[in-house]
């Protein structure tokens, strides 16, 4: 456990969400339009995603997460995702996500936990110093690319609510708005999407929360403003755009394997060895190689089986894909 | 037909209608001269994924002028008009070549060719399988699409060109299959294909219902085959 007394949110740090709407709906109105505008959060949202170049964050590189393959370009990482809440096609959510406001954020925080509620995003992310991880990134469909993200230990926010022995697992829901997030006026999935974690695995140094990349705010297409990055799981498993977290004593129902049981499994781990039923996962196309490049071979838990095997030791990965 | 319509077909329809078929095959080039040989002509990219985009637009391609060629006896029958048929022959071929350089482009850039990972494909993806299948058998009628072939085969080419059929119902499927989530396109082809097929299956059975009296006798019972010069 790190610094749990740094990390650790005091009750009287909090402002419950009613007050703090009152707070901002007082101050809008003694300081009138003119006052209101020059809440600098306002601005931002408004700006959306037409901004081309995000806020510039302040990060430290840490040199323990490096990989040898050179990382994708900016466009790229931002212009080929799959964010369904913003249409199907890869360059949908670059085209659509200018419509998610991104502040003001809340989180809310429920179930086995001692603290619980709702928090102001921006109150949550004060308490962490930003790193930049260089991370595989492996999709589900056979892609990968190399994403410098900004971000911090899951576990260092996830046990500031101090979860309970209860706690078993760990759930992520993506926001749920039609009016923003356009995909979602189909119910192409169940929408709201959920994803979740076993809590030892949410704990795992790996996991990264996400708040930028290329040290730069994260483009609302990439899931802003606040999303998981779990690089020894298929991409799906990281919740995007994330407004609550709920710790679970059972395992949470998640999206994907709702929608396709036999496709799409709770675990999700990078596994070379088994095959999505249509395609192989034995190799992988690495976004920016061109057209001619030969396929690399994907790796066991991507590359960070070093770090993430002993999570599964005496679990059959095969009928827990 | 006059002269001047046979050269307005000729000289004006058949090529307008060639290098239309041929804008996407002229989109795909442009751009992968764009990506490997520095230059920089004014074409929509393919985005950070060139070789899936270039198997959706040759599948696309492929599956829209196989809909476009079924669509010719139709409107034919409907409008009279039997210079269409002049056209059928060049969508076909245009079908095939699309579905090769969708085959292709998955055995080159997105396999690399590796014939090993190809060959557990074709064995274990139904839906490749089913592709490849369709794949084979454009190939046999782009083959036999010659005039020459036309004599040779006679009576049987045109039985043997009815694999078309197949080829749609194999292509559509073999699209279905691969979509993760979304159906919405590829029930729009099938729905395409099903009014195209059906339309066929209803003039059949409406001409087999004419000549079922006349098979009684034995005089014209041959004209209970179908006996048009072209599919229907």
């Amino acid at each position: 456990m790190r610094h749990p007394t740094r990390t650790a949110i005091r009750p009287s740090e909090i402002t419950a969400e009613r007050y703090f709407h009152m707070r901002r709906a007082l101050l809008a109105g003694a300081l009138g339009l003119a006052g209101a505008s020059l809440v600098p959060a306002s601005g931002r949202a408004a700006a959306g995603n037409a901004d081309p170049a995000p806020a510039p964050l302040r990060y430290a590189r840490n040199p323990r997460y490096v990989v040898a393959d050179k990382p994708n370009t900016f466009e790229e990482i931002t212009g080929y995702n799959n964010f369904y809440e913003f249409g199907l096609d890869k360059s949908d959510p670059a085209a659509n996500a200018g419509s998610l406001r991104t502040r003001p954020w809340n989180l809310a925080i429920a179930g086995e936990a001692e603290v619980t509620g709702s928090f102001h995003l921006e109150d949550i992310l004060k308490a962490h110093p930003l790193e930049e991880r260089i991370y595989r990134h492996r999709c589900v469909e056979g892609w990968s690319m190399v994403i410098p993200w900004v971000g911090f230990p899951l576990g260092d926010l996830l046990r500031r609510f101090r979860p309970t022995s209860r706690a078993k697992y760990v759930e992520f829901t993506t926001l749920h708005d039609p009016q923003q997030m356009p995909g979602q006026r189909r119910a192409v999935l169940d929408w709201p999407y959920v994803e979740g974690l076993r809590i030892d695995e949410a704990m795992h140094p790996l996991a990264l929360m996400v708040v930028g990349v290329y040290g730069r705010e994260l483009p609302n297409q990439n899931g802003a403003p606040l999303r998981v990055h779990l690089p020894w799981k298929y991409g799906f498993k990281s919740g995007k755009s994330i407004v609550r977290i709920r710790f679970t004593e059972r395992q949470p129902l998640t999206t994907w394997p709702l929608a396709s049981p036999g496709e799409y499994g709770f675990y999700a781990n990078v596994n070379p060895q088994v095959d999505h039923p249509r395609w192989s996962q034995a190799t992988e196309r690495r976004i920016g190689d061109g057209l001619f490049a030969p396929r690399h071979p994907t790796l066991m838990f991507n590359g960070y089986a070093e770090q993430v095997a002993s999570l599964y030791q005496g679990l059959d990965l095969r009928r827990n894909f | 037909m006059d002269t001047h319509t046979d050269r307005r077909y000729r000289f004006l329809y058949k090529p307008l209608l060639f290098l239309a078929c041929g804008v996407p095959l002229a989109w795909v080039l442009a751009d992968v001269a764009n990506l490997t040989l520095n230059v920089h002509l004014p074409v929509p990219g393919l985005g950070a994924d060139p070789v899936r985009r270039m198997l959706g637009i040759f599948g696309h391609s492929a599956l829209n002028l196989l809909l476009v060629t079924l669509c010719v006896s139709p409107l034919r029958q409907l409008s009279g008009n039997a210079q269409l048929l002049r056209f059928r022959r060049m969508l076909g071929v245009w079908a095939f070549t699309y579905a090769l350089l969708h085959f292709l482009t998955y055995v080159g850039p997105f396999q690399g060719f590796s014939w090993s990972a190809i060959a557990r494909d074709l064995v274990k993806r139904p839906y490749i399988t089913i592709g490849f299948a369709a794949l084979l058998m454009l190939l046999a009628l782009a083959i036999t699409s010659t005039n020459g072939w036309m004599r040779r085969l006679r009576r049987r080419w045109q039985s043997l060109h009815r694999l078309v059929y197949a080829c749609i119902v194999l292509g559509v499927w073999h699209y279905w299959w691969q979509v993760k989530k979304d159906i919405r396109e590829p029930l729009v082809y099938a729905a395409l294909a099903a009014v195209l097929l059906g339309w066929r299956l209803w003039r059949w059975r409406r001409t087999a219902a004419r000549a079922a009296p006349r098979v009684a006798a034995p005089a014209t019972s041959n004209s209970a085959l179908p006996t048009a010069p072209e599919r229907t």
